[in-house]
């Protein structure tokens, strides 16, 4: 394809579609924008002015067309901390360095360690973001009016049940308005968005964070900023991949990921906090036809003229309505079949789901639940990978040496049963030791047989080794050293 | 054995396109690989604007989107199975006995740079099922493999006739020397009249090499010295003097007019309503 052709496709695979899946997806946007604000401790209007910013970055910058980005209830989570303790001028200055990370990242192609994040790992990250999404909704439905109860009730009925009827309006906006008009109309006494903060009254205009440029002010925002990083690009990249599922097109990892940087800088620049990737919305803008790059720049551009419209009203919205969409979210960003999955799933994997999961809803920080589900599956995989080891062994006829055969993965985790395999009390004056069906992988691995060798010397069997460096051609090639033998093989002869 | 690569598709130039193929074939005793790349075309997306996000939407989604693309891709192998069921018979029909099909998903020009190094001719209809007829414009397809071949490329014209007469188009240029060099020893030349075509004032100067070259390889060619626009004259002139088939450079002159093909090139190919063969 040239380069053309290439825009063309991922710019305007079809306008009408891609404009109509822009409004559902501003639509949606407009009270996640604002409830992710509220989690994060922040005005309304740094989530919304972010969420604008970004998605009109990403639609230039990002590597997966129709993906959505904007502000997130992941990012958000990440960043209450800093905010509560710090303001938000030290959010933006932390957004600004988070972007700096992720284009680094992006350059380094840092996503190819993508690969390391089993799926189990991301299941238990998207449902550790539902119950946190969900668990932030709490202090919204505790200690309040009754009538907030109806309303969640109704606005929950509405967004579920319409659609049942048309799948032609966006069923939240529909509740939103509803429930917006009743609590105006019948002069209901109930928390509004505007009690919660600033709403956007003017363009979003060019600012650089008011912090002191010094080292304490990089020490207070690089563990924020780190973090930031990471879960962003952890979700950005898995949703990179849920949109390359669904609509069967490649898409460039490292652009996205530089993109998120990029998108990042720019939010942070015009008073936005970090943003990254929505699996939810981006959902939603396939469901709704987006497939090119202008559904993202649409929806971004179509979110803003809506603000500067509505302001006023988006004011009025009762925080009910608000928590009911987000209970919507949560609920459609729980993964409900892998509770499914946990009786018919290896049981390694639903510890790694549910260690993530638990880890994360304990610290509040995706990143961390993910650090602990790869570091287990990672264990889990190493353990399984030792048992694909096997020694069998024959007696010479005059019952004089033995050969073993091994075949298999000797490494850390089997260099002890590799061992264990030898038996030591059979008096032999000669044992021959063949490794060449099987891998040496690292300097354990040669340790143990190392150790074996030492054993039979020691009850004075004469040992040879067969086959040592096609086994250990993997330790050589890391070692560099083909010219001489493994590490410790002098030590065999 | 040679092996020549034929591109084939539902278009109303698919029949000649096998012609020309089976013609090269049998004058090169080649082998032919048909080639039929299925378009990706995005199934339409069910309209769902409800902006709702119900259990586990993404995967329900996905499943919806794979049944409607496996049914449009079902559909659309088969289809190419009988587009290339017919053009093997139409080849056996020919006399042609080595055939082999292929059937290749994504852009032509892609899956036709990975085949054709192993090929030693190219064959393609001069417009595809993609063009716009109206406009007389040549296939977005054929630009771009003329563009990125290697290879010789045997642009297929609407209707086959055996070629008698041949024009040989000649500019002085390194390219059209080579391309001298393969009309003088190619057997898919043997026994047919050759014109040597030069445009321009220089014309007469330009002859003598090319002239020698199939001279000494007993292909003697009329010496045919035209003026005027280039395109325009070896239009006329083939159209005037009968000729089957025009043998020419893709000529770039620089990086530039590399990457657009040269507008002599494609202003030829869409004046001409003969087979082109086009060096590179």
């Amino acid at each position: 394809m040239t380069n053309l052709e290439r825009l063309r496709a991922e710019w305007f695979p079809n306008v009408r579609a891609d404009i109509l899946a822009g409004t559902v997806v501003a639509l949606a946007l407009i009270p996640e924008a604002i409830a992710f604000s509220i989690i994060a401790g922040v005005d309304p209007k740094v989530g919304l002015y972010a969420s604008f910013c970004i998605m009109v970055v990403i639609a230039f910058a990002g590597g997966r067309p129709a993906m959505i980005s904007a502000a997130t209830g992941a990012m958000a989570l990440v960043m209450v901390t800093l905010v509560r303790e710090h303001g938000l001028q030290y959010l933006l200055a932390a957004t600004l360095l988070c972007g700096v990370f992720q284009i680094i990242a992006g350059l380094l192609r840092l996503g190819v360690l993508m690969r390391f994040v089993s799926r189990s790992v991301m299941t238990g990250f998207v449902n550790a973001l539902a119950i946190l999404i969900f668990m932030a909704q709490l202090p919204e439905l505790i200690g309040v009016t009754w009538i907030t109860y109806p309303m969640v009730a109704v606005g929950l009925a509405i967004i579920y049940i319409l659609p049942r009827f048309t799948t032609a309006v966006p069923s939240p906006l529909v509740a939103i308005v509803l429930l917006t008009a009743a609590a105006m109309f019948f002069g209901i006494e109930v928390r509004t968005v505007g009690d919660m903060g600033e709403l956007p009254t003017d363009l979003p205009a060019f600012l650089l964070p008011d912090v002191p440029w010094n080292l304490e002010t990089l020490r207070i925002i690089l563990p924020t900023a780190l973090t930031l990083a990471v879960v962003g690009l952890l979700e950005s990249l898995m949703t990179a991949q849920i949109v390359d599922e669904l609509t069967d097109t490649p898409s460039d990892k490292h652009r996205e990921s530089a993109g998120q940087g990029i998108a990042n800088i720019v939010a942070g620049c015009f008073g936005g906090m970090a943003g990254c990737a929505m699996i939810g919305q981006s959902v939603i803008n396939v469901q709704s036809g987006g497939r090119g790059r202008l559904s993202t720049l649409w929806g971004g551009v179509f979110l803003l003229i809506l603000l500067m419209l509505l302001g006023d009203l988006v004011r009025q919205i009762p925080m009910a309505a608000l928590v009911a969409v987000m209970i919507m979210v949560s609920i459609g960003t729980f993964r409900w079949s892998s509770l499914r999955d946990l009786a018919v799933h290896p049981w390694e994997s639903s510890i790694v789901m549910l260690a993530t999961v638990a880890v994360t809803v304990a610290t509040h920080d995706l990143a961390q639940g993910v650090a602990v589900g790869v570091l287990l599956s990672g264990i889990f995989f190493a353990r399984k990978a030792a048992r694909i080891f096997r020694i069998t062994s024959t007696l010479s006829a005059d019952g004089r040496s033995r050969t073993y055969t091994v075949t298999g993965e000797i490494f850390f985790a089997s260099a002890e049963a590799f061992v264990d395999s030898f038996d030591l009390r059979e008096a032999i004056e000669r044992a021959v030791i063949d490794v060449s069906g099987a891998h040496v992988w690292d300097l354990t691995a040669v340790a143990a047989i190392d150790r074996v060798v030492l054993k039979f010397r020691r009850e004075g069997t004469e040992v040879e080794i067969l086959g040592l460096n096609e086994a250990s051609s993997e330790l050589l090639g890391r070692l560099g050293r083909h010219d001489k033998d493994a590490g410790a093989a002098p030590a065999l002869h | 054995m040679p092996r020549i690569l034929a591109c084939t598709d539902g278009s109303i130039y698919a029949e000649s396109t096998i012609d020309h193929a089976a013609w090269a074939a049998r004058a090169l005793g080649a082998g032919v690989q048909v080639l039929h790349v299925l378009p990706r075309t995005p199934a339409e997306a069910p309209v769902d604007r409800s902006g709702a996000l119900g259990l586990d939407r993404s995967e329900e989604l996905l499943k919806e989107l794979a049944a409607l693309d496996e049914a449009r891709g079902r559909l659309a192998l088969k289809r190419g199975r009988a587009i290339l069921d017919a053009a093997e018979a139409r080849l056996r029909g020919a006399g042609v006995t080595e055939v082999r099909l292929t059937q290749r998903h994504g852009a032509l020009v892609d899956n036709v740079l990975e085949l054709e190094r192993e090929m030693d001719l190219l064959v393609i209809g001069k417009r595809g099922e993609a063009a716009d007829f109206a406009a007389g414009h040549l296939g977005a397809n054929l630009e771009r493999v003329l563009r990125s071949s290697p290879r010789p490329v045997l642009v297929a014209a609407r209707a086959f006739r055996a070629p008698a007469r041949c024009a040989i188009a000649h500019d002085g240029s390194a390219a059209s020397l080579r391309m001298v060099e393969f009309a003088a020893r190619s057997p898919l030349l043997e026994g047919v009249a050759l014109d040597l075509v030069t445009v321009g004032s220089g014309g007469a100067a330009l002859q003598s090499a090319p002239a020698a070259i199939l001279e000494a390889a007993g292909r003697p060619a009329r010496p045919v010295l035209l003026q005027g626009e280039t395109h325009e004259a070896i239009a006329a002139h083939v159209a005037d003097a009968g000729m089957d088939l025009l043998v020419m450079g893709a000529y770039g002159h620089g990086r530039l007019r590399t990457m657009i093909l040269g507008s002599t090139t494609s202003a030829l190919l869409r004046g001409c309503r003969i087979p082109v063969l086009v060096f590179r």
